[in-house]
Formats: structure tokens, sequence, C-alpha cells
């Protein structure tokens, strides 16, 4: 578990070092790989989270597709609250509700708690055990099986998939 | 055509950016404050980019992302700060 | 090239316009909560875009543009997430017409097991 840890750290860190340096260059390849394993051995010898990852080629797919449907759900909720934003009545009713969540890795609800903030309308206040307090611009629903439906299920069926 | 078109994203860019400096001096509360210096950041960020392409300096990215990173640091520094004490 | 880079050009308009959009809604919205919703948020999208817009125009900066991207996508919610927790920690009021406050229980719930706590 832990050499899986150090070893996809490593290879966060690798990639960022080729995008900033964009080169192939073999000898600052070797430098950065040099250094990102210093790096993942000093700071994430500790903290076992990438541990969780699941490595298979259907978690692969999941995440594209997470993806996708992530970038379509940010730019359907920036538009959302854009036209709320330029109407002259300002049409909001906040509040802050609780949803609940099934995922049970710590890198699942962090990547949940970090996708609901990114939508615009819904932003993560706290998280505790596995309920997550959200302040929704919008509130159609004050019950926490309603909110549940509305807010995170669109994002946790991808994420089970891929996190478990 | 292209430099045109850039020139007038930076000016609305710009634009923004003054209006958040007048949430900043009005701003009720500190947390006000913070949240219009979050965004004058990330307006920045925009404006440090697209400067980068009419000047044709790639090296300002990278002046783009050290400023990025640090006023994130400082963003959480000062809600910390709120929030417990240091 | 010349149609891919005035695209590129048209992206970087409409990313600066969500960001003069973010920067109206922070001075609209009523209180620090939908300031943050308002503000943070749509100025993400709007400088996703036009980094974007960038990389359409000059796609030789691949590398250092999209961990820009990524480093603004994993950056942003965080910091405003740690923004609403102080200010609901601080006290600042919602805005009248707020409907629930589920998260007011769970505190004063956390503060009293914390005194119990410190008292045994």
């Amino acid at each position: 578990m832990q050499i899986k840890n150090i070893l996809v750290a490593t290879l966060i860190g690798f990639i960022f070092w080729v995008l900033l340096n964009n080169t192939l260059d073999p000898l600052i390849l070797a430098i950065g790989a040099g250094l990102a394993l210093i790096l993942a051995l000093l700071f994430c010898a500790r903290c076992n989270v990438f541990s969780e990852l699941k490595v298979t080629p259907a978690a692969f797919g999941y995440t594209f597709l997470y993806l996708g449907v992530f970038l379509v759900e940010l730019v359907k909720s920036n538009l959302d609250v854009a036209s709320r934003v330029i109407t002259p009545s300002l049409p909001i009713n906040p509040g802050i509700v609780e949803v609940k969540t099934h995922l049970k890795s710590r890198m699942g609800r962090m990547i949940l708690a970090n996708s609901i903030t990114l939508t615009p309308g819904t932003l993560t206040i706290d998280i505790h055990e596995d309920t997550l307090y959200i302040h929704w611009i919008d509130v159609q629903t004050e019950d926490k099986q309603g909110a549940t439906e509305k807010i995170v299920r669109k994002f946790e069926k991808y994420l089970e998939k891929i996190y478990g | 055509m292209v430099e045109t078109i850039l020139t007038i994203a930076a000016g609305i860019m710009l634009l923004s950016l003054i209006l958040s400096i007048i949430r900043f001096i009005k701003g009720p509360c500190y947390t006000d404050r913070v949240i219009s210096f979050d965004v004058m950041t990330i307006a920045s960020l925009a404006i440090i980019a697209t400067v980068a392409y009419l000047t044709q300096r790639i090296i300002y990215l990278d002046i783009a992302m050290v400023y990025g990173i640090l006023s994130f640091l400082g963003v959480l520094v000062v809600a910390r700060y709120l929030e417990r004490g240091l | 090239m010349e149609l891919l880079a005035i695209i590129g050009a048209l992206i970087t308009l409409a990313g600066s316009i969500f960001l003069l959009l973010g920067a109206i809604g922070l001075l609209r919205m009523p209180d620090s909560y939908n300031r943050i919703q308002a503000g943070t948020k749509a100025s993400t999208l709007g400088t996703i875009l036009s980094f974007a817009g960038i990389l359409l125009i000059m796609p030789g900066w691949w590398g250092k543009l999209l961990v820009l991207i990524i480093s603004v996508i994993i950056t942003n919610p965080v910091s405003s997430h740690v923004l609403a927790r102080a200010a609901h920690y601080m006290g600042v009021p919602l805005t009248k017409t707020t409907l629930v406050d589920k998260y007011r229980e769970e505190e004063e719930y956390i503060a009293v097991k914390d005194q119990n706590n410190e008292s045994t």
C-alpha cells in the first residue's frame, strides 16, 4: 500500500515537471524523476491518501466520463447564476441544507466536496462524518433526502465507480 | 484582429478588477474584503495571461503561476486566523 | 490557423465577460455567503475560459497553461470553502431572506461537546 502511494505521488510530480519544462531532454527528465521521488518520499510517506486510488481500466474510463459530466454541469450552473446576477430583482432564496453521501474514502469525499463547491449555486461549508453542510443559493427543498437527490446524486454515481 | 479582440477582453477584465476594488473598500466585514481580494487575484491571473500573449513573452505565465499559489496561501492564512487565531 | 486564433480570442472575450459578471455579483449580493457564490465561482469559469482561449491562439504554450488551469481548478474551491467556514464561525449574519440554517445546530453541538471534553 505504501509503495503504491509513493509511486502515484512520484508520477504526479513528474508529470507536472514535464509540463512545466516542455522538453524531452533525457538529462532534464532524469533530474525531474529524481526530484519527484525525493519529494514523494519526504511528504507522502506518512499521509496515505493515494493508496485508496483504484487503478483499473474501468476507473480510467469513468474518470474521463466524470470530467465531461462535471464540465457540462459547470457551464450550465454558471449560466444559471449569471442570469440570476443580472436580473434586476435578484431572485435568490438562500439557505444552508445538509446532505448525506455514500462515499467512504477520503479522496472521494474531497473530490465530491470540491465538485459541489465549483459548480456555482452550491457551496460546501463543512463536512462531518458522512454529512455535508451546503449553502444553496436557491433552496428548492429543505428535506435531507430531497436535497441529497438534487445536489449529490449526479456526481456520486460516477465517483462511486472510481473510488468505491 | 486577434490583438484587437484580446485588448477589448483585457479592458473588460480590468473593469471587473475595478468593480471588486469598490467592494474591497465598502465591505462591511473582514470576510467580504478577503473575498474581493480573492476575486481580484483571479481576475489578475487572466489579465497576466492575456498580456503574456500581447507582448509574446512566455515568462509572464510563470509569474501568474507563482502569484496564484501565493494568493491561495494568503487567503488560507487569513481565513485560519479569522477562524481560531494563529 | 487564423480561424482557430479568432475562435480562441472570442473564447477569451467570453471568459472576460464571465469575470465581469462575477464582479457585478460581488457588488450586488446581500451577504458574504452569496458573495462567495457569485464572486469566486463565476470568475473561476472566466479564468479557465480565458486560459483556454490563449491555449487555442498559442498552441506552443500548452504545458504551462495546462498547469495554470489545473492549479486554478484545485485551489479555488478550497479557498472559498475555507472562507465560508471562517465566516460562519465568526458569526457573519445570513441575509434576511435565508430559509434554513441547518449548520448552526451542528456547530452548537460541537461547541457543547468541546466544553464537556475540557471540563472532564
